[in-house]
């Protein structure tokens, strides 16, 4: 086990790729949209639904508007990186897994205190929850660790056992940086070395001052409607193609529309103009976005259905 | 006698679940063995982090046969009724005896249960406790059905005797019981077999795992405290966190750290709170009582003595408490230069209840009553209002926001910052008191005007819109509020008339709740009302004036609106209803005071009663004189009279009230009440003026003598009818002078 430490951004999310492809996951890329956090991947919030087997693990540029800080805080941004791990069903030493990532990317279990900590997970915009903990590596949260119960209003059966992991709070533990920014994202003996903030430390300029101020909020409006409306409409087609002639239900197309929903609301929500009744209201509305794509997950083949030919 | 090893061994169960946990697995499996025939001499449970455990002392190794007799069907019954006991019974015909009957010849059966082995009983009665175990929430994990807190991995189940241990055969959904175990994660994770209950607590303890929870939790407090002597500083106590701690390590290793140099000015509730919530570390004050350490409590001893244990949680404490610098900096500027009104202004926004509009619209409630009520508790009316203006401002901090329970202590630091008066900065803490039946109750004038606004702007709202607490449900905490009313009424010895100030809160929600439904000037006229109770005392004798008056003047009194009929109606029942919650609330505190439920009802049946302080005053002193022999007997002679009196109204259909005439007297005795009575109105008459209820209740008393002597020697009921209604007369003034305190009907015995 490789118990040397890493040296560069890059280097902590790579060793965990390798490790969990050495344990058997699909090594997927990020999924191409703006999402909140890596649990919206498809991957993770379809596959969790319906029987197949299924095990796979990603980086997932996250965006949370409301934390934008002008790059300034040392460790809250309104981009950064979720490391994601999904297998289903959850096998029975999935802790003992988990535990080896950590000793891949060079944390000592001898000399620091790992505990698992109560927190119970709730995704009221994906009407999904599941138990588990955070994880701390000396009182700090590294990663979220669930066993997802229910997605999309639909039990998990099996159960998939869902890994998240703060890369960039990780990687600043286990590198030993203060500030993200200062965090080195190359290796620093490269020809050029970049720091996180080299690469990061202007955008999150920008963007925190377009989320907060400058994002139109009456085309957010609309886009939210539009989303809300494109999303229903997909689901509304009958399952049979009439140009293929084949059953094709537009799970995936339609749980796009609720992603981009959700990160809209998100951006809504960034600018203050959404009230606490409102609020929920809104929840509510994606949240019943994700039900009628997970319905509609577990009416294709990779949610399960099978032809009833086939039988 | 064989002893039983239990263990459930699973991945992390929640710190708060698993006492609770420990206690359901000994209640339910002993129930269970006991339900089943066995016999146990003890029985105890234990909880880490990642196993429950149960051992059983002493378990009968079978449980007994046993034998019962069971009547059949008569011999002559159906074949099919013959069949079906003989099905039920498992027996067959040349099995059964036949007994005469008075209803004819019957099969009696005599059915033997054998006795069962306790390993099998076992088995059955675990996997019954496992399958519906009272877990607040449970999980499902992997392809299986199973629920258990956690995933569950492993289940050690022994019987142990002293020719050695057996496994207790059991399978559940693929788990199948053994008499091996696992030491801790991380210092000794490989599997051990274990023979008894000693053998496995002390292997598990080799195997760095101390299985009793007090063990754990007296060892923390122990090292912990000693970290701190050892450095002359002082461990801050706090047995919640103690407990929670005790959950999340199965080898405890305290380990304390100084906080960094840039946060030792925070305000030593900030780092407490701060340091409890986010990290469950304890803090360390030097004697100056300045938080200036943490201790953490790793789960492992590692062998650079926690050096990289301590500098991790030093780092995520510094970004913690930068977080809480910045929020109190933040703060700071706030009360400082804008005396918080950002924070007032945003309190419009934030919402109160969805029907009792938002926090700013309920402060302007409460700074409205606080100056009203400022008078009667001795504080300046407007710095009442002053207080309760700021009172809730810090809701609006972003310290309260992160931290909620330091609402009040950051209202009047942050007052104290904005240099607001003492009485201003105190009362954004101390309204809130008391929260528990043991917390200190405020004194200051101010402080107590703003908190029982605050009370009764909360119970008149939930009155208001129907929101009464009810059996266990009271997500309002109104019971609390009630107390408080009644705690601080007392203990500032306030004479308020409750029900003025009931009939005030109800009202002003009312108006708003109905302002929109209004018609023409009905908020007007209810406006006048508001302010016509304060002089009229209650609402109905308010409403009256108010709607003559306006008539007088020619003005609308649109007494038929549709508001004004229903809140007219409504408002008089809430009030009285209102009242006798505080009331009900103020004898469940008075019983804790060891006064007796029939003194409370016979003091809250005399008018005032909406005075808590006048009802008390009275219960102390009907009390005192019912301790006493005199008063016994007291209220036995006041009880004939008035039985007397009673039977004789109702006989003659006429009232005894008109005084009795000492002309009439003829026995001593009757004379010698006639004086009694006049001396002890003479006496009571200036003691109730002055509400000394002891001195009335003793000169009440010093009646039982003549009274008992009258009835002694005295037919009441004489043929003569000038003397029976003089002496009903005498015996209506017995009445009248003893009911001035309290409704002694309601004495008991």
């Amino acid at each position: 086990m490789a118990k040397d430490r890493p040296r560069s951004f890059q280097e902590v999310w790579r060793r965990l790729q390798d490790y969990w492809a050495g344990q058997g996951c699909a090594v997927l890329q990020p999924y191409d949209m703006e999402v909140g956090a890596g649990t919206f991947h498809p991957a993770t919030t379809l596959r969790a639904l319906g029987s197949k087997p299924w095990a796979a693990a990603y980086v997932q540029p996250s965006r949370r508007p409301t934390d934008g800080r002008y790059g300034d805080n040392p460790n809250r941004l309104q981009h950064y990186y979720q490391f994601q791990v999904l297998i289903k069903p959850s096998p029975p030493d999935f802790q003992d897994l988990y535990l080896g990532s950590l000793e891949a990317i060079g944390i000592d279990m001898a000399l620091h205190d790992i505990r698992f900590v109560e927190d119970d997970w709730e995704s009221p915009t994906l009407g999904a929850w599941g138990l588990g903990w955070e994880v701390w590596c000396d009182g700090m949260e590294v990663s979220q660790f669930t066993y997802f119960q229910q997605v999309g209003g639909h039990d998990c059966h099996p159960v998939s056992g869902e890994l998240t992991y703060g890369l960039e709070r990780l990687a600043m533990y286990v590198l030993g940086i203060d500030h993200v920014m200062e965090m080195p994202y190359n290796d620093p003996d490269a020809p050029i070395p970049l720091s996180y903030g080299d690469v990061f430390r202007q955008t999150e300029e920008e963007f925190s001052r377009f989320n907060f101020d400058v994002a139109e909020t009456e085309i957010l409006f609309r886009h939210f409607e539009d989303a809300e409306r494109e999303c229903e409409a997909i689901l509304a087609h009958p399952a049979e193609d009439p140009r293929s002639g084949r059953r094709i239900v537009m799970a995936h197309p339609a749980y796009d529309q609720c992603i981009k929903a959700s990160h809209i609301f998100n951006l809504l929500d960034a600018r203050g103009v959404i009230s606490p009744t409102e609020r929920q209201a809104y929840i509510g509305r994606v949240r019943a976005l994700a039900k009628k794509c997970a319905d509609a997950f577990v009416a294709t083949e990779a949610g399960g259905w099978s032809s009833p030919d086939a039988a | 006698m064989p002893d039983l090893l239990i263990e459930l061994f699973s991945e992390e169960i929640p710190a708060r679940m698993q006492a609770r946990a420990a206690a359901d697995l000994k209640a339910r499996m002993t129930d269970a063995l006991v339900e089943a025939g066995l016999t146990y001499a003890g029985a105890e449970a234990f909880a880490t982090p990642r196993r429950l455990a149960l051992a059983v002392q002493g378990l009968s190794a079978r449980s007994p046969e046993t034998r019962e007799r069971r009547r059949g069907p008569r011999v002559d019954a159906p074949e099919k009724a013959i069949e079906g006991f003989l099905r039920a019974t498992g027996l067959t015909l040349s099995d059964l005896a036949v007994e005469e009957e008075k209803k004819g010849r019957v099969y009696v059966a005599e059915v033997v249960t054998p006795g069962r082995d306790a390993a099998e009983i076992v088995a059955e009665a675990l996997e019954a406790v496992i399958r519906r175990f009272p877990w607040p929430k449970s999980m499902r994990w992997g392809a299986g059905d199973l629920r258990w807190v956690r995933p569950l991995h492993a289940i050690l189940c022994i019987l142990s005797d002293e020719a050695g241990a057996e496994v207790v055969p059991l399978e559940i959904d693929g788990i199948r019981a053994g008499d091996v175990t696992r030491g801790h994660r991380f210092l000794s994770p490989e599997p051990f077999s274990v023979t008894n209950f000693e053998d496995y607590e002390a292997k598990l303890k080799r195997a760095h795992v101390i299985l009793r929870p007090e063990e754990r939790a007296d060892h923390i407090r122990h090292e912990a405290t000693n970290l701190a002597f050892a450095a002359g500083l002082e461990l801050v106590e706090d047995a919640g966190l103690l407990r929670e701690v005790a959950g999340l390590v199965e080898w405890p290793v305290p380990l304390m750290g100084a906080i960094g140099e840039a946060f030792l000015d925070l305000p030593a509730e900030v780092l407490r709170t701060s340091m409890k919530e986010h990290q469950k570390f304890f803090s360390v004050r030097a004697r100056s009582g300045q938080i200036t350490h943490f201790v953490t409590v790793a789960n492992i001893a590692a062998p650079d003595g926690g050096e990289a244990i301590l500098a991790g949680n030093r780092k995520v404490l510094a970004a913690r408490l930068s977080d809480a610098k910045f929020f109190w900096e933040n703060d700071l500027r706030v009360a400082k230069q804008a005396a918080m009104r950002p924070w007032i202004e945003r309190l419009e926004t934030v919402t109160f209840h969805g029907r009792l509009g938002s926090q700013a619209d309920r402060v302007a409630r409460i700074a409205e009553l606080a100056r009203e009520m400022a008078p009667k508790v001795g504080a300046e009316p407007e710095l009442a209002a002053e207080a309760a203006r700021v009172a809730k401002a810090d809701l609006a901090s972003e310290m309260v926001y992160e931290f909620p329970e330091l609402q009040g202590r950051m209202g009047r630091l942050y007052a104290e910052a904005a240099g607001m008066r003492e009485e201003v900065a105190a009362a954004a803490e101390e309204h809130y008191a008391p929260l528990g039946p043991d917390d200190d109750v405020p004194e200051a004038p101010v402080s107590v005007a703003v908190a029982l606004a605050d009370k009764l702007d909360m119970l008149t709202g939930f009155w208001a819109i129907d929101e009464r607490p009810t059996g266990s449900r009271d997500p309002f905490a109104l019971r609390r509020a009630a107390l408080g009313v009644i705690r601080i009424v007392l203990a500032n010895e306030l004479r308020l008339d409750l029900d003025t100030w009931i009939d005030m809160g109800l009202l002003r929600h009312k108006i708003e709740l109905n302002r929109a439904a209004a018609a023409d000037g009905e908020i007007d006229t209810l406006e006048e009302v508001l302010d016509e109770i304060a002089v009229r005392g209650v609402f109905g004798a308010a409403l009256r004036a108010v709607l003559d008056a306006r008539k007088g003047d020619g003005r609308a009194a649109p007494e038929d609106g549709p508001v004004l009929r229903t809140v007219g109606d409504l408002v008089p029942d809430l009030s009285t209803d209102l009242l006798a919650f505080l009331h009900d609330r103020l004898k469940v505190h008075l019983r804790g005071e060891g006064v007796r439920h029939d003194v409370i009802d016979a003091v809250l049946a005399m008018p005032g009663s909406d005075d808590l302080w006048l009802v008390v005053a009275r219960a102390r002193a009907l009390g005192a004189v019912l301790a006493t022999e005199e008063g016994e007997n007291l209220v036995q002679g006041f009880k004939r009279a008035n039985n007397i009196l009673t039977q004789a109204e109702e006989a003659d259909g006429v009232e005894y009230s008109f005084g009795a005439e000492p002309k009439y007297a003829e026995e001593e005795t009757e004379k010698a009440l006639f004086a009694a009575l006049d001396a002890a109105e003479a006496e009571i008459a200036p003691a109730l003026a002055a509400e000394d209820f002891e001195r009335a209740m003793a000169a009440m008393a010093a009646l039982r003598g003549p009274i008992d002597a009258f009835f002694e020697a005295v037919q009441v009921n004489a043929p003569n009818p000038v003397l029976r209604r003089n002496r009903l007369n005498l015996l209506s003034r017995i009445r009248d002078v003893c009911l001035q305190v309290a409704d002694l009907r309601r004495i008991e015995g």
